[in-house]
């Protein structure tokens, strides 16, 4: 794991190869290595961690969404690397609002690390965001002519009420019909 | 629990029947006894009600698990403990077309269930439907926007186990009550046991 001080290493030389707004920020936290990434440049930072960063992350372990729902901007991206040479493990994060998420979407990393595309449609799937390039973005777990993105916190959990002694004269009565 | 062996009877008893038997077989018995002799022996019934027999006797399950209730229920088919090779429905059909019922082991998500409805409408008629646990008969714990409350909300239903997991024993008796519903005693006389004639729910 890099170390809080290595975490500002990574960052320092993912500024100086990609220009100083590709990284927003970084955080170190429980011994795990964060760093957080502009939407745009998503694409260009993983590829400089597997290409030309002198310490590579040739592994792409998940690509996960999150709903930060009171804050803005409101979801989140996240790519999970692994060096299983050094043993080390880098979190790349990034934000972008429905509004964005929805239109421009992020840019695919399909073509950089394959294993990608199931993750980033069932992220699709179920937090709504476009990822540009990829090369087969369908939903992967809901059914196809499923709307809405259920994972949101915005989306109503669905089910039905269960008829408890505590609530059965609040609900309709299934027997009074 | 104490076996009870079924008695003989008195060995001279025993005896005249085994004697009868042999006079029988000889062709040496008088008109009378002959006659009660078949009578004894003979049981009439409807077609229908031995057809029903031999299919509760028999009836094959269908080879498909949806969650976690599918260990449960592997553990009923094939772990000698629960041997439902008791009741004759040991013998798990990979192919809907030779299954008789089918157990709906776990949550139907709502993009199983055409997948599920069209299994069922490929069976052949007798067919039967156990849902097994609590999320395939209302959605249990997983009460929630990708999962359907209930199966039979595209299914007929005929035994409701519930449990999560329910105990094998719990699914036996459920086949159990299949047995009796093919065999129309649906109840399985538990009024006269528990004394509770007259309890019955009326639409």
């Amino acid at each position: 794991m890099p170390d809080a001080t290595g975490l500002e290493l990574i960052a320092q030389r993912v500024r100086e190869s990609l220009g100083d707004e590709a990284v927003v920020g970084t955080q170190y936290y429980r011994e795990q290595a964060t760093l957080q990434v502009a939407p745009g440049s998503v694409r260009d930072v993983l590829t400089h961690f597997r290409d030309t960063d002198p310490e590579p992350y040739e592994r792409l372990m998940s690509v996960h969404g999150c709903d930060y729902l009171p804050e803005e901007p409101r979801l989140g991206v996240h790519y999970e690397l692994l060096s299983t040479d050094r043993c080390e493990r880098l979190r790349v994060k990034t934000r972008l609002t429905v509004e964005q998420a929805e239109t421009e979407g992020l840019p695919s990393i399909v073509e950089i690390y394959p294993g990608a595309e199931f993750h980033e449609r069932e992220v699709f799937d179920f937090f709504g965001v476009v990822f540009s390039g990829h090369p087969d973005l369908r939903r992967i777990a809901m059914p196809e002519d499923y709307v809405g993105h259920p994972q949101r916190r915005d989306f109503p959990m669905g089910g039905e009420e269960v008829l408890f002694t505590f609530n059965e004269h609040e609900l309709p009565r299934w027997y009074d019909k | 629990m104490e076996v009870i062996r079924q008695k003989l009877g008195p060995a001279d008893e025993f005896r005249a029947k085994q004697m009868n038997a042999q006079r029988m077989l000889r062709g040496e018995l008088p008109d009378d006894e002959l006659q009660q002799y078949v009578e004894e022996r003979i049981w009439l019934t409807t077609l229908e009600k031995a057809q029903n027999w031999a299919r509760k006797n028999a009836l094959f399950p269908l080879g498909f698990g949806l969650a976690c209730c599918a260990i449960e229920m592997i553990t009923i088919i094939g772990s000698p403990r629960n041997d439902i090779a008791r009741f004759g429905a040991e013998a798990v059909r990979a192919s809907p077309r030779q299954a008789d019922f089918m157990m709906l082991s776990g949550r139907v998500s709502i993009k199983m269930a055409p997948v599920i409805r069209r299994i069922y409408d490929q069976m052949l008629e007798p067919k039967w439907v156990i849902a097994m646990g609590a999320c395939s008969s209302s959605a249990g714990m997983f009460n929630n926007y990708a999962v359907v409350a209930g199966a039979d909300k595209f299914l007929p239903v005929d035994v409701y186990v519930p449990g999560c997991p329910p105990r094998p024993e719990a699914l036996i008796y459920g086949i159990n009550k299949l047995q009796a519903k093919i065999i129309e005693n649906p109840t399985q006389g538990w009024r006269e046991r528990y004394n509770a004639e007259g309890t019955e729910e009326r639409a």
